[in-house]
């Protein structure tokens, strides 16, 4: 996801640590019996502290053994609420065959990582990665210190290594009856080399992995103990409240310092600017009230450069003067799609338009900060946003500024919405000429995406190159704009809009045709022969029809909705298939109450945490419908409109519908991830069932401009 | 100078009077399991209880609240044993967390008055926002935690 963005966060804090000499922090995470660790584990007031103890063994760089057989095991990956520290941990604990209630997790020291040549392996956490990725070298750590820690205990009994046995942490010597824990021979193992690396399991050979695991650091997380980046206090630490151009790109005219200076507890006023950073003035303070409230009663002028006049209306017109321009990049040809359109007796045409859309990171950006030093915290939600480093790049500029002192800025809620990285707004138009049997003979998709600064050519396209339906003519071509609107990875990167598009077009289809929705979807994949996924998609197809009770009769103003996609991209073979079935009400009035989502996951072979996976998909039903609801961000006068809950609201505990998960093994291969393969179908899942309901084709969002109200 | 009494133990706060409860306790007293998400009592992250009513600590002057016995997450058991914390483990509520010490006072809150709330009650009552979606998990955990109440 950070690819295009050069350096990621860690590695740029890291390098900075590098300078100012700093130190890295990791947390602890107490063991698995929720209770009796709730009672005994805290983190403290100095949580830098691992948990673990003086007398305890280091086997290789990701875990420690206690001499009670506790083990602590290290994680790369940030914990923003996808349970990965949790995943990280089972992934080792799989090999290590180690009694899991008693293993404890905590981050892994990230200087130690620079200074033992990237010992962690990758520090990243983005693109649902973290259990692809990591899984084969994490299973690797842990198979290793398995086989050191028999190796020890061969040795302690002078009898081959094969004679033993191993669960749960104790090693039986089967002929004779003895055992040895873990605790017991891992100073011996510490000090043993491998001859070679051990081989690691297979998927089926998971006994762990499997399993639904209760999440390790759930306990943290109800006492109020968990410690996120704006939770960071050191001692001497000022705090600083930012402003930074409301227009994009514009730059500080004038401010009257003096004013915020007579304020109480004010230690400063600095400005900011510098490269990829939005240019502004702070507030630094004592506390971050005094921060806050000095900045608000401070006036600033600004030069609101060459944008102040831009507005998403504005884009949104000029993108559809562009759908008339033949596409600057082809991404598909196949036949002669403008012939078979021009001769058809039925053409579908349809115009699509989405909204820019932010993130609404709980937590508010924050960035904590001693000569910069960098903090392993829990992050509130990322949904793709903390991949940016804008936040630490403002951070390190206004601290310089400080002499040295440590500083903590954060970001008020209005400034987090205000300046995000939004995802693209798109508009696309679709056509298509269908034959006497329905089916579409020709088909063409123009994309005009606001994509140029990010996410690029990959993107603007993915999940619409290879066209899994059966269409013999076929042109998808795209063009790529750019405003001054900063636009960034969103949960699912480039495929949410597009599948938005893709899923309404061919339900648009299946109507024009005549066809139920479902069964046109099934007969357009039998009968591609060209795309290798056909057969898991029917399958994942089929899952969610049958578990959703397709193809009931429904009172009027009630509806279901069907869409299934990938994650395809263009650079990548890994997928994860996802379908999901919406049902729905709509009152004469037009409000949209969803009663229940259906969603039929595709696991592959196996999956790291079947809990983790089902509450990631409750997360992107929750973020997929406030989206479809209400969510817009618009630009006027060259900034953004839109500041807190109440102009961007989140979905509500009254409008979360029945979410029912179905995991359905589609492949033999391990699946891209899940971190954000349910959100795209959210979208057309849902507008499909308010056709279905009431008759309304919907071809942009959010649903609130809308007007859904009708009579029978 | 104003002394607040926070979790049975009182604090002086040199701050003015208007300043806003959350940040007196987050920064002036250092209690961080209070959370900042909006600042305008839309999403209920900063909820702690005045004498046992819950309140959106953004908006809430620490002049309203001298006097009165102040409850934050950190306080609301001595050792994380309040049945909603129990049922919140148990039902492995939080996602990422951050709204979560807001969603446990409000929860505890409604409980306290009304020990067997319907939906109906947990949907009027508690309006706080999660942008994780785990407001299914949240309500099933209000109903176990009634449940753990009612055992003798
Ligand atoms: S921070 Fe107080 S209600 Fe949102
Ligand atoms: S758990 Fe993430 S905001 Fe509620």
């Amino acid at each position: 996801m950070k690819a295009t963005r050069g350096i990621s966060r860690r590695d740029f804090v890291v390098t900075t640590l590098a300078v100012g000499g700093g130190l890295a922090l990791g947390f602890s995470f107490p063991k698995n019996d929720a209770e009796r660790a709730a009672l005994a584990v805290r983190l403290s007031g100095r949580p830098w502290e691992s948990l673990a103890g003086k007398s305890d063994v280091e086997v290789g760089p990701w875990l420690m053994i206690a001499p009670d057989d506790t083990v602590t095991i290290r994680v790369g990956q940030s914990e923003m609420g996808q349970g990965v520290i949790t995943s990280c941990a089972k992934m080792v604990a799989e090999e290590l065959e180690c009694d899991w209630s008693k293993v404890r997790a905590e981050y892994v020291s990230v200087n130690r990582h620079f200074r033992e040549n990237k010992v962690y392996k990758r520090l990243v956490t983005t693109s649902s990665s973290s259990v692809r990725l990591g899984r084969p070298y994490l299973q690797q750590a842990g198979a290793s210190a398995r086989e050191r820690l028999m190796a020890a205990a061969a040795q302690t009994w002078s009898v081959p290594r094969s004679e033993l046995t191993v669960k749960d942490g104790v090693i039986t010597h089967k002929l004779t009856g003895r055992t040895l824990r873990y605790g017991q021979v891992a100073e011996k193992a510490a000090a043993i080399k491998l001859p070679a690396e051990p081989k690691i399991k297979t998927p089926d050979q998971y006994t762990l992995l499997k399993k639904p695991t209760k999440l390790l650091d759930t306990p943290l997380k109800v006492d109020g103990s968990a410690t996120y980046g704006i939770d960071v206090r050191v001692p001497g630490m000022l705090y600083a409240a930012v402003k930074a151009s409301p227009v994009f790109k514009g730059k500080v005219k004038s401010y009257n310092a003096d004013v915020a200076k007579n304020r109480p507890g004010v230690h400063s006023v600095v400005e900011f600017s510098g490269e990829e950073i939005e240019t502004g003035v702070a507030v630094v303070a004592d506390s971050y009230w005094h921060a806050r409230t000095a900045l608000d009663a401070m006036p600033i002028d600004w030069d609101e450069g060459t944008h102040g006049n831009d507005s998403s209306e504005e884009f949104f017109k000029s993108s559809r003067a562009t759908l008339d321009e033949p596409g600057a990049k082809v991404v598909t040809r196949k036949g002669d799609p403008e012939a078979v359109l021009k001769n058809a007796s039925q053409v579908v045409e349809a115009i699509y338009e989405v909204p820019y859309l932010d993130h609404t990171v709980m937590e508010p950006f924050n960035v904590p900060l001693e000569k910069i030093y960098f903090h392993n915290c829990f992050l509130g939600g990322g949904f793709g946003r903390r991949g940016n480093q804008d936040d630490v790049r403002q951070a390190v500029a206004i601290a310089k500024q400080l002499g040295g002192r440590p500083v903590k800025v954060i970001w008020s809620r209005e400034e987090t919405t205000r300046h995000g990285y939004y995802r693209p707004m798109r508009v696309s138009r679709f056509r298509a000429a269908l034959g006497p049997d329905g089916m579409p003979a020709a088909w063409t998709t123009r994309v005009v995406g606001m994509d140029e600064n990010y996410p690029g050519d990959e993107q603007v396209l993915r999940g619409l190159h290879k066209l899994p339906y059966f269409v013999p003519n076929q042109l998808f071509d795209y063009h790529l704009r750019k405003t001054h609107v900063p636009t960034g990875p969103w949960t699912s990167v480039g495929r949410s809009q597009n599948e938005f598009f893709l899923e309404t077009f061919v339900d648009e289809l299946a109507h024009a045709a005549g066809q139920d929705p479902y069964h046109y979807r099934r007969a357009l994949l039998e009968a591609n022969a060209e795309f290798p996924f056909a057969k898991a998609w029917i399958r994942v197809l089929g899952a969610v029809a049958e578990k959703s009770g397709w193809g009931q009769k429904l009172p009027a103003g009630t509806g279901m909705g069907i869409a299934i996609g990938d994650s395809r991209r263009l650079s990548r073979t890994e997928i994860t298939i996802c379908a999901v079935v919406a049902t729905l009400s709509v009152s004469k009035k037009g409000e949209v109450r969803v009663e229940r989502l259906d969603v039929a996951m595709d696991t592959g072979p196996f999956l790291v945490n079947p809990l983790a996976a089902e509450r990631q998909v409750e997360m992107q039903v929750a973020m997929g419908l406030a989206a479809v609801l209400r969510q817009e961000i618009t630009i006027e006068k060259g900034r953004v409109v839109q500041a807190n809950f109440d102009t961007y609201p989140l979905l509500r505990a009254t409008e979360i519908p029945d979410i029912k998960v179905h995991f359905v093994r589609a492949t033999d291969d391990p699946i891209a991830g899940i971190g954000e393969e349910a959100i795209g179908w959210v979208a057309p899942a849902v507008c499909n069932a308010i056709f279905a309901a009431m008759g309304k084709r919907i071809r942009s969002l959010p649903l609130k401009r809308h007007d859904l109200s009708w009579h029978s | 100078m104003l002394s607040l009494r926070v979790n049975g133990k009182a604090y002086n706060v040199d701050v003015e009077p208007e300043t806003p409860l959350l940040w007196a306790i987050r920064d002036t007293i250092g209690l961080t399991g209070t959370k900042f998400g909006c600042g305008m009592a839309l999403c209920g992250a900063c909820t702690v209880h005045l004498d046992g009513k819950p309140v959106r600590s953004c908006v809430t002057r620490i002049s309203q609240a001298a006097g009165r016995e102040i409850t934050t997450i950190e306080g609301l058991s001595a050792d994380a044993q309040h049945p909603a914390q129990i049922a919140w483990r148990e039902g492995d509520v939080p996602e990422c967390g951050y709204c979560q010490s807001g969603q446990i006072m409000a929860a505890a809150a409604l409980l306290a008055k009304n020990p067997h709330p319907t939906d109906a009650d947990i949907h009027r009552e508690i309006t706080n926002l999660c942008r994780c979606g785990t407001y299914l998990r949240i309500r099933q955990a209000i109903h176990r935690a009634a449940e753990l109440m009612a055992k003798p």
